[in-house]
């Protein structure tokens, strides 16, 4: 306890308790909050579907914003995995349409968010960070969707394919990326981050 | 004592010029703190808010700190003397909210928590959650009961079982009781009594209501703010000689000091027969929404059934009764908040202006120039992030201007904080703000849940008067609380919900 | 689908089973399943799982209110492929982008029997599965480090109160003049700020049980476990289930001709 020697400001790799039960629960209540909110976007996927399905991967990225949001609180190694897989379990017990296989398509989209923030060393958090883990959450969630064996769009043709994956990675940079950027930075407002590292995300420069 | 059976062996405590800054901040928390408290002793910490008591009973848990974080400690404090950090398990923590005093979904599980984190065999955990949790009371519940079936006072006793389960010689209790009705509060007090007598361990207690624990504890002390420039401790004794020297300080803080009710404005004048604004008919409460089974809607359980009530402009009405009533679901239901399960919330016209009697279906906007409701965590509430803006809210979705707002401001104390997040203001200033931006849309009902709850003794007297004041310029008041001074303050008339019980509820009311 | 699909009080056979075992025979049928898109060998699986349901505890009843969002994603998964794949056979209908064909038309209903076949197993799994012996499972079975699994159990144990305080901060904000009415934008705002306060009340609350956590001695490296996670004779005929079900699948499939490997199947 004496010895903290706060002077090399580097940060630590290792998960505290704070750090496992804050990313778990923040997977959870971004369930709760999805799962709130497809029941009114309901609307507005049901006739995308009709006309022309490749459109739903523009909703994906409701999914994937525990990968982005749990990493830019955390900034830990594998926050965003964990968050994602979390959220997939959590999709699970309450009942998923894909069955057992939402585990799977959990790691990956956390994945794809992960090694984003992995190619930066795990020092950058800013928005474009956070745009680019946003995308490659959605592109590797699109991927899944579409060539895995359980991907719900495996018999697409190909041109519907590309333009879904295309769709998910956007969708993931504006709704995963953008939205948990802005989040972080109103929640560092709130003090709520104190025990983190993301307490400085409101002075943080967006870009840079 | 009898601690020789129990295999608790009391802890000391001892701070030297101990200090704390947390970090992020730039004044610490807790500064030059000198304390020596003896195995087996009970202490009540008390303080302003601001005065580190949650940090200290933290930092004595051992759960203060780590290895990155940029905090400063100085001095030293110990726990038996050794760092609290390496000495897991010698002291247990209770905190206020019971939701996150539990930490699994079963009974004996929650229990077996701590045990099993000191790496304790497998037959003398079992032998010890039996043993606790005859000890707080729940011996009769089976070892799967889910927690989540608890009320309030039983999650805190639970949460003893777990702590004693750990058999610490330091029991940290962190405002234990101020998320509770009155029963729950002395269900656990009681608990917490029987426990020491028990085992015999050291207890150190944070709580601003003085009179739970005065008659449990053998000292008191009295810290001060850290960023005061001075050292921790301001007075430090047995509770009736520090509870007198200390009393103007304590006041002045807003503990509650025992035999002291703040002074409140009194009400000018009660009419007894001015215009009714909002009653409710044979009306039946609950809080779900209709669920959908199949292709099939079932309307909700409801929680209340047959309540009636009236409101009136210039009048309180004091909603009172049993912890699962239904209270506030009917609160909700009144303010047009909760759609009825059955019967009929009606506003007269001198409240609808036009728009029609059923405040469930009006618009948000239509819906706060004309009934405020204002919710138990203030923090439910807040749509902004700066105080200011807060306030403006509601004038400004009415196209209305800010002299309601300015009035305001000066009157609940608010106006050096204009620029804050309302999320970073402290408990007794987050409640003022809550109610003063209901306020700026100047509703004529106001509908407050558990306006009083966990709030020091300066917010309470504020608020009490603040209301009866609205009270006399024609407001009506609902008010769902157990705080019986606070009713006081208000008069009125009691609507009193029995227990739920859904097909057979009753309802009296009667004079406050 | 509030509430979770797992039964408090259920005591059928199957909740005595380890919940590894449970989940390596629902794991293995989803992939088999995976393998191929034709319905021959989705209905098997999907009867013996329906067949399977009572010793769950479950009823068809019990089936259709709790899962039939499920069953209406899966008849919207067999729309799109019906309307999307590449048509073969007859022509059966065509409006402009919409086009189903005989061939098509198959693929859609295989792909919508498939899908079923891989949800409902999962809800088998949840609800005779209770979530804390799942982790004691994972953590003392499978290994899994127990500081990152218990500290997601006590999360999800949240599960039902940030649902609640989801409804009441909507509640909360409508009192404040934020509505759930108006026009999309309106809406997207309000839910955005309603999601918001949840978040903030979620970490609040997260940062509490952290502590709870750690001042009853939590985040060590060893620990004891008063409830044992174990298999039994049970389990052996759980996984061999879930091979039995795979294997009969597959083989009906192939002996009626319409077994069709998923990365081959463009007709």
């Amino acid at each position: 306890m004496t010895d903290i020697s706060a002077s090399t400001a580097r940060p630590s790799y290792n998960w505290r308790v704070v750090d496992i039960v804050v990313a778990a629960l923040i997977a959870v209540a971004g369930g709760v909050i999805f799962w709130a909110w497809s029941q009114g976007a309901n609307l507005i996927s049901a006739p995308a579907n009709a006309v022309y399905p490749p459109l739903t991967g523009l909703y994906i990225g409701g999914w994937l914003i525990p990968a982005v949001l749990g990493m830019l609180i955390i900034r830990k190694p594998g926050a965003a995995l964990f968050c994602e897989t979390v959220a997939a379990t959590g999709e699970l017990i309450m009942g998923s349409q894909y069955g057992t296989t939402v585990l799977i398509s959990g790691v990956l989209q956390g994945l794809g968010a992960e090694l984003v923030f992995a190619a930066f060393l795990y020092k950058r958090f800013n928005l474009t960070t956070a745009l680019l883990a946003g995308a490659g959450a959605g592109l590797f969630g699109g991927l899944n969707d579409c060539f895995s064996p359980w991907g719900w769009n495996i018999a697409y043709p190909a041109t519907d394919k590309l333009v879904y994956i295309i769709f998910c990675a956007i969708s993931g940079a504006i709704i995963a990326g953008a939205l948990s950027w802005i989040a972080t930075r109103g929640l560092a407002k709130t003090g709520v981050l104190s025990s983190f590292a993301s307490r400085k995300a409101a002075t943080e420069p967006a870009f840079s | 004592m009898g601690a020789a059976d129990t295999g608790v062996r009391p802890a000391a405590v001892t701070a030297q010029g101990w200090g704390w800054r947390h970090a992020g901040r730039t004044q610490p928390a807790v500064r030059g703190l000198d304390l020596d408290i003896r195995p087996g002793e009970r202490v009540l910490l008390l303080g302003p808010s601001g005065s580190g008591k949650s940090t200290l009973l933290h930092a004595l848990a051992g759960v203060l700190g780590g290895e990155e974080d940029d905090a400063d400690e100085t001095g030293s404090l110990l726990v038996d003397g050794a760092a609290p950090r390496s000495r897991r398990g010698r002291a247990g923590l209770m905190q206020q909210d019971p939701e996150t005093q539990v930490v699994l979904s079963r009974l004996g599980d929650d229990v077996a928590f701590g045990a099993e984190n000191l790496a304790v065999p497998r037959d003398e955990i079992w032998t010890r959650v039996h043993e606790a949790l005859e000890d707080v009371g729940l011996g009769h519940l089976p070892l799967n009961h889910p927690t989540s079936a608890l009320s309030g006072g039983q999650k805190q006793r639970l949460a003893l079982a777990g702590i004693l389960a750990m058999r610490p010689g330091l029991i940290l209790l962190d405002e234990p009781t101020a998320n509770l009705d009155p029963a729950g509060v002395l269900e656990v007090r009681d608990a917490v009594g029987r426990c020491l007598d028990k085992t015999g361990a050291t207890l150190i207690v944070v709580e601003h209501r003085v009179a739970v624990w005065k008659n449990m504890v053998d000292r008191i002390v009295v810290l001060q703010p850290g960023s005061s420039g001075q050292d921790a401790v301001f007075l430090d004794g047995p509770p009736d000689r520090v509870l007198e020297q200390a009393r103007k300080m304590l006041i002045a803080a807003g503990v509650w000091v025992p035999g002291y009710v703040p002074p409140t404005r009194s009400r000018l004048d009660e009419q007894n027969s001015s215009r009714l604004l909002l009653s409710a008919q044979d009306l039946a409460v609950s809080r779900e929404t209709p669920r959908r089974r199949g292709f099939r809607t079932i309307a909700p359980e409801p929680v209340q059934v047959g309540i009636e009530a009236e409101v009136r402009a210039g009048q309180a009405l004091t909603v009172t009764g049993p912890n699962g009533a239904g209270k506030s679901t009917f609160a909700l239901t009144l303010a047009g908040l909760l759609k009825p399960v059955d019967g009929t919330v009606t506003a007269s016209n001198d409240l609808s202006d036009g728009g029609g009697p059923d405040p469930y279906s009006w618009k948000a906007d239509r819906l706060i120039s004309r009934i405020g409701t204002v919710f138990q965590e203030p923090e439910h509430q807040f749509v902004t992030a700066k105080v200011l803006d807060e306030l403006m809210f509601g004038p400004r979705h009415l196209g209305r201007g800010s002299e309601r707002v300015d009035e305001l401001l000066e009157r609940l104390r608010l106006g050096k904080l204009v620029d804050a997040n309302p999320y970073t203001l402290s408990g007794g200033e987050k409640r003022r703000l809550s109610v003063a931006t209901v306020l700026a849309a100047h509703p004529k009902v106001l509908v407050l849940d558990e306006p009083t709850f966990g709030q020091d003794a300066a917010t309470w007297a504020e608020l009490a008067s603040f209301l009866s004041e609205l009270l006399d310029e024609g407001t009506a008041v609902v008010s769902v609380t157990h705080d019986q001074e606070f009713s006081a303050v208000l008069g009125g008339t009691e609507l009193r919900l029995g227990p739920s019980e859904p097909a057979t509820a009753r309802t009296e009311a009667g004079a406050a | 689908m509030r509430q979770e699909l797992t039964l408090h009080g259920n005591t059928a056979l199957l909740t005595r089973a380890n919940p590894l075992a449970k989940f390596v025979a629902v794991f293995l049928i989803s992939m088999v399943l995976a393998l191929s898109i034709d319905w021959v060998s989705a209905s098997v699986a999907l009867l013996a799982e329906l067949a399977l349901f009572p010793l769950a505890g479950l009823t068809l009843r019990l089936v259709w209110q709790r899962g039939w969002p499920l069953i209406l994603a899966a008849a919207l998964g067999g729309w799109s492929t019906a309307i999307l794949s590449a048509d073969s056979g007859s022509v059966l209908l065509d409006v402009g982008v919409w086009s189903i064909s005989e061939g098509s038309l198959t693929l859609g209903l295989g792909f919508m029997l498939r899908g079923l076949a891989i949800a409902m197993p999962a809800v088998l799994l949840m609800s005779c599965t209770d979530p804390t012996d799942l982790a004691d499972a994972l953590a003392q079975k499978a290994r899994l480090p127990h500081r990152f699994v218990l500290g997601t159990l006590a999360a999800l144990r949240l599960v039902g109160l940030m649902a609640e305080e989801w409804q009441t901060i909507g509640m909360a904000r409508r009192a404040r003049g934020v509505g759930s009415h108006g026009n999309p934008m309106q809406r997207l705002r309000a839910t955005l700020g309603q999601s918001f306060g949840l978040l903030v009340q979620a970490i609040r609350r997260a940062s509490r049980l952290a502590v709870t956590m750690e001042a009853r001695g939590f985040g060590g490296n060893t620990r004891t476990w008063a409830r044992e996670s174990t298999y039994s004779v049970l389990d052996i005929w759980v996984v061999l289930g879930g091979v039995l079900i795979a294997a009969s699948a597959v083989l009906s499939a192939v002996s009626a001709g319409t077994w069709s490997f998923v990365w081959l199947s463009r007709n």
